[in-house]
C-alpha cells in the first residue's frame, strides 16, 4: 500500500512538475520548486463524488493544481471539521447545504472570501460577512406521480397541503437539511406561530416520513406515496440513472405559486479554511467561472449563481421562478427551526 | 500461577484503546451545560426512543437466540441430511452489511408487492436478525463441537429423553457460549444504523446519527450516545450474572473423544429441513438478488475493473490490519482473564465492550480528536484508522480469544514452569499454540466486521482511499443503483471468505 501511495505521490510530482511549467497563476514565495510544492489542496466534499469529480479533474487539467478530496456526508463532514478546529488539514469545504457552512463559518473556522469574487453572486445567496458563498441553486418543489395525480389538484401553498384531501398521501424529509431551511424561511415570513401550526398540522395529517429526498422521490415514482417535498433535481437525477428524458418520466415537479415559501431557493455552497494557499482561492473562482457554472446547470440540473449563464433545461429561470423573496442570512437561526420540528413531532 | 506484569500492562494498553471513545464523550459531556443535557437526555423523545430501541433489541435478540442455537443444534447434533451444506450456509448471511440486506428487502418488496412499503419495526426486526443471528450461531457451533459428550450421554444413561438433556446438560454446557454471543448481538442491534434508518425505525443510535444533520447538532449527538453506553452497561451486568468467567469446560484425557450422539429425526426430517432451511435461503436470496436487480436496472456503470480491483484491495488492506492489531491487543488480556480473573481485569473486558455499543460517527470524532490533539502526524494514516478499528473490534477478537485461553488448560503452563521456563515463555510456547483456533476465529470475525464498516471508515480513512464499502456509499448516494451493485456483490463475497473458512474449520468436527 505504501509503495502505491508512493508511486501515485511520485506520479503526481511528475505531472505537476510537467504541467506547472509556466504556470504563474500565484506568485510563489521562493523560486519555482515550492511554487510547484504548495500547488496542491485538499477539499473535504459534502456533495458526492459521481457529481463532484468531473469538475474537479477539469480544474487540475487546467491549473495543475492537485486537489485531494475527502468526500463524506455533509453533515458528519462539518462535525469532523468542527472536532479538527485549527488542525483541521482541510483548505476548503464544500458543503450540500447553507447550514452546514453556517454552522462551520459560526465557530470561526472560515477565512474571509475575496470581495470580488463574491460580487458575482447575488447577495441572498451568500454570507452576509463573507465566510462562504453558493455555487449552485436548487429550488424546493412538490414532486408528484402523473399517473395517479393530476396537476390541476395540486394546491398553490404549501401550507394546503395539511388539509384533509392530502392525508396520508405527501412524502417528508423532516431530518433532511433542506426541508430545515424550508422551515426556517417558514417562520421568516409567516411568523413563529403559524409555521408551528402548519408543522403540527403537517404532522397529524399522516405524512410519509422519509430519511432523504431521494427516497421520496423513489416512493413517489413506484407509486408508494403520491407526491412529495423535495428538491427539484432529484427527478433530473432519476431521469439519468434510468437514461430516460426528465419529461417522459411518471414524476413531474410542481412549482408553488406567487412566491410562496414551499418554492424557497437554497444553495449548495463552499468556505475557505485555510486562505493561506493559494489554491483554494482558484478553486473557488473556477467553480464560480462561466464553465464551473456551465457545469452545475447542465450536469446536476441546478441554478447557476452568476449572470449569462443559463439554467438547468426544463426548469423556469429564477427571475420566472417567483421565489420567495428571502435572503438566506436570515436562514442561519437552524436551532429554533430543529426544534419546532421535534416538537411538531415529524420526527419520532 | 502469576501472571507476569508485561502481560498485564499489555492488556490495560488494550482496554485504553477500547476506551478511547469513552474518555472523548466524558470530554465533550464536559463541555455540554448540564440543563441541555438533562432536556436532551431525559426528554418524552428519548423515552420514545429507548423504548423503541430495547424492543426492537429484545425482539430481535429473541429471534436470533432461537435461530443460532436451533441452527448451531441442528447441524452439530442430529442426522438431518446435507447438515454440512446447512452449517456452512447458515453462516454466510454474516457477510451482508444491514444495510445492504435493507435495501435489498426494500428494492425486492417494490418489485413483488409494488405499491406498499416495507418498512418499520417487524421490517427491522426481520432483515436485522437475518444478518445477526450468525453471531450467535457460531460461538454455539464452536462450543458444540468442542463441549465433552460425556455427560450428555451420562444424562441419557441414567433416563433423561433427547429433548431433557438438551436443556438440562448441552444447553448448560454452551451457555458461555450463548451468552457471549447473545450479547454480541444485542449490542449490534443497539448500535446498528443502517437497517433501521432505511427502514425507518426511530432508535436512539438513529437519533444521534440524526442529530449531527438536524441543525448541525455535534454535542447533542454525543449527548444522545451516552443513553446507548447505559444501555450496554445494563445488559453487561445481566450477562455478566449468567456468566461466569474462568469456568473451564475442558479436559485433560487425551484419549480420542466419543463422538457425541446424534438424533435421528424420523418423521419430522422433511419439516425440520424445511424449517431450518427456510431463514438461511431467504437471509441470502433476497439481498443478493436485489443486487441482480439493480445491476440489470439502471444504465449507471462501475468505472472499471480497476476500480472495483484497487476498493477491493483497500478494503483487504484495512480489514487485514485491523484484524491482525486487534487480535494482537486481545491476546493479552485474554489470557489475563482466563488465568486470574480478578476484579481489574473483568472491569477491563466489560470496557471492552462499551465502545462496540457506540455509533460510528462517535468512535470516528473521538479517533478525530485524538489524532488532532496529540498525534497529527498520524491522522488521516493507516495507523489511525487501524486505531479506531481496533476500538471497535474488540469484543469480537476477545470472545473466540478468550474462549480458547480458558479451554488452554494451565496444567501445562505449569508443567512447562516447572522444567525450567519462564511464565512468558510458557505462554509463548505452550499457551498460545493451544490458543490458535480462537485467535484465528477471533481475527476472521474482525477482518470480516471491518469489511463491512462505514462510518468511522469514511471519518478516518486517508484522504483518497476507497474501499469496497465506500465506494458503494458514494454510488448509493448519488442514486446509481446499478454502478453500486458490483461493490456489493464484491463486498458480500469477499465478507463471506472469512466467514466461510470460519464455520468450515468448525464443521471439521461434525462429519
Amino acid at each position: 500500500m505504501r509503495r502505491t501511495s508512493l508511486a501515485v505521490t511520485l506520479g503526481a510530482i511528475v505531472a505537476l512538475t510537467a504541467t506547472s511549467c509556466g504556470d504563474t497563476t500565484e506568485p510563489a514565495s521562493e523560486g519555482d520548486e515550492t511554487s510547484a510544492e504548495q500547488e496542491s489542496l485538499v477539499l473535504y466534499s459534502g456533495r458526492n463524488e459521481e457529481l463532484i469529480q468531473p469538475l474537479i479533474d477539469t480544474f487540475s487539467e487546467e491549473t495543475g493544481i492537485e486537489v485531494e478530496v475527502r468526500y463524506g456526508d455533509t453533515a458528519e463532514l462539518a462535525a469532523q471539521l468542527l472536532e479538527e478546529g485549527d488542525g483541521s488539514p482541510a483548505d476548503v469545504f464544500l458543503a450540500q447545504d447553507a447550514g452546514a457552512l453556517g454552522a462551520v463559518a459560526e465557530e470561526g473556522l472560515f477565512d474571509e472570501l475575496d470581495a470580488e469574487l463574491l460580487d458575482q453572486v447575488p447577495e441572498a445567496y451568500r454570507d452576509a460577512e463573507d465566510q462562504w458563498v453558493g455555487l449552485s441553486g436548487r429550488v424546493r418543489t412538490l414532486i408528484y406521480n402523473t399517473d395517479t395525480v393530476d396537476e390541476a389538484d395540486l394546491p398553490a401553498s404549501v401550507d394546503e397541503l395539511t388539509g384533509s384531501e392530502y392525508t396520508g398521501r405527501v412524502g417528508v424529509a423532516p431530518t433532511n437539511a433542506s426541508f430545515q431551511s424550508f422551515v426556517t424561511a417558514h417562520r421568516e415570513i409567516e411568523g413563529e406561530e403559524a409555521t408551528q401550526t402548519f408543522l403540527d398540522d403537517l404532522a397529524a395529517n399522516d405524512p410519509q416520513i422519509r430519511e432523504g429526498n431521494g427516497e421520496i422521490v423513489t416512493d413517489v415514482a413506484d407509486g408508494v406515496i403520491d407526491m412529495g417535498l423535495v428538491n427539484h433535481y432529484y427527478l433530473y437525477g432519476r431521469a439519468k440513472e434510468l437514461g430516460e428524458d426528465p419529461a417522459e418520466l411518471n414524476v413531474a415537479n410542481h412549482l408553488f405559486s406567487d412566491g410562496d415559501v414551499g418554492s424557497l431557493v437554497n444553495v449548495a455552497g463552499v468556505g475557505v479554511l485555510n486562505s493561506e494557499n493559494p489554491a483554494a482561492a482558484s478553486l473557488t473562482e473556477f467553480m464560480l467561472s462561466n464553465e464551473g457554472q456551465t457545469y452545475f446547470a447542465e450536469e446536476t440540473a441546478e441554478y447557476p449563481m452568476i449572470e449569462g449563464v443559463e439554467g438547468p433545461e426544463g426548469m423556469p429561470s429564477l427571475e420566472e421562478l417567483d421565489a420567495p423573496d428571502i435572503d438566506l442570512n436570515q436562514l442561519d437561526d437552524l436551532e429554533t427551526s430543529v426544534e419546532m420540528i421535534v416538537e411538531s413531532g415529524l420526527v419520532g | 500461577m502469576a501472571v507476569p506484569l508485561w502481560l498485564r500492562a499489555a492488556a490495560v494498553i488494550a482496554t485504553l484503546v477500547a476506551m478511547l471513545p469513552l474518555f472523548y464523550l466524558i470530554i465533550r459531556l464536559a463541555q455540554f451545560p448540564l440543563p441541555d443535557f438533562l432536556d436532551t437526555v431525559f426528554s418524552a423523545r428519548s423515552a420514545r426512543l429507548a423504548l423503541t430501541s430495547l424492543t426492537l433489541t429484545g425482539t430481535v435478540t429473541a429471534l436470533c437466540l432461537i435461530l443460532g442455537v436451533g441452527l448451531a443444534f441442528l447441524v452439530t447434533r442430529t442426522q438431518l441430511p446435507g447438515r454440512l451444506i446447512l452449517g456452512v450456509a447458515a453462516a454466510l448471511p454474516l457477510a451482508i452489511p444491514s444495510y445492504v440486506a435493507a435495501f435489498g428487502w426494500q428494492s425486492m418488496n417494490a418489485l413483488i408487492n409494488p405499491g406498499t412499503s416495507f418498512e418499520g419495526f417487524f421490517a427491522a426486526a426481520i432483515v436485522i436478525t437475518s444478518v445477526t443471528y450468525p453471531y450467535i450461531y457460531l460461538p454455539v457451533v464452536a462450543a458444540l463441537v468442542s463441549v465433552d459428550p460425556a455427560q450428555e450421554e451420562a444424562a441419557r444413561a441414567l433416563g433423561r429423553g433427547p429433548v431433557d438433556t438438551f436443556f438440562s446438560v448441552t444447553v448448560r454446557q454452551t451457555a458461555p457460549a450463548i451468552t457471549a454471543g447473545t450479547l454480541l448481538c444485542a449490542i449490534y442491534v443497539i448500535a446498528d444504523f443502517g437497517a433501521v434508518s432505511i427502514l425507518r425505525v426511530d432508535t436512539f443510535t438513529r437519533a444521534v446519527f440524526t442529530s449531527f444533520s438536524m441543525g448541525f447538532d455535534r454535542l447533542g449527538g454525543v449527548a444522545l450516545s451516552s443513553v446507548l453506553l447505559v444501555f450496554t452497561l445494563c445488559l453487561l451486568i445481566l450477562e455478566g450474572r449468567v456468566r461466569r468467567t474462568g469456568t473451564r469446560y475442558s479436559t485433560m484425557s487425551g484419549e480420542g473423544r466419543a463422538r457425541p450422539a446424534r438424533f435421528s429425526m424420523g418423521r419430522f426430517t422433511l419439516p425440520i429441513l424445511a424449517l431450518a432451511w427456510a431463514p438461511v435461503l431467504i437471509a441470502l436470496a433476497v439481498p443478493l438478488s436485489a443486487l441482480l436487480v439493480w445491476s440489470l436496472r439502471g444504465v449507471s456503470r462501475p468505472g472499471s475493473l480497476g476500480e472495483i480491483g484497487s476498493a477491493l484491495l483497500n478494503s483487504l488492506w484495512a480489514a487485514g490490519l485491523a484484524a491482525l492489531a486487534t487480535t494482537a491487543i486481545a491476546i493479552p488480556l485474554a489470557l489475563w482473564l482466563a488465568r486470574r480473573p480478578s476484579r481489574l481485569a473483568r472491569l477491563l473486558e466489560r470496557t471492552a465492550y462499551l465502545a462496540h455499543s457506540l455509533p460510528g460517527v462517535v468512535i470516528g470524532l473521538s479517533v478525530v480528536m485524538l489524532g488532532i490533539a496529540v498525534l497529527p502526524a498520524l491522522y488521516q494514516t493507516m495507523w489511525m484508522l487501524t486505531l479506531a478499528y481496533c476500538a471497535l473490534m474488540l469484543p469480537l477478537a476477545l470472545g473466540p480469544v478468550l474462549a480458547s485461553a480458558l479451554s488452554a488448560p494451565p496444567e501445562l503452563e505449569e508443567a512447562a514452569q516447572s522444567l525450567g521456563s519462564s511464565p512468558g515463555a510458557g505462554y509463548l510456547r505452550v499457551t498460545l499454540p493451544l490458543m490458535l483456533p480462537g485467535i484465528l476465529s477471533g481475527a476472521l470475525l474482525v477482518l470480516l466486521t471491518t469489511i463491512k464498516e462505514l462510518p468511522a471508515t469514511l471519518m478516518l480513512r486517508p484522504t483518497g482511499f476507497d474501499t469496497l464499502a465506500t465506494r458503494l456509499w458514494t454510488y448509493t448516494g448519488g442514486e446509481s443503483y446499478a454502478a453500486a451493485a458490483p461493490f456489493a456483490a464484491m463486498l458480500v463475497l469477499v465478507a463471506a471468505v472469512p466467514a466461510w473458512m470460519m464455520i468450515s474449520r468448525l464443521l471439521k468436527e461434525v462429519r
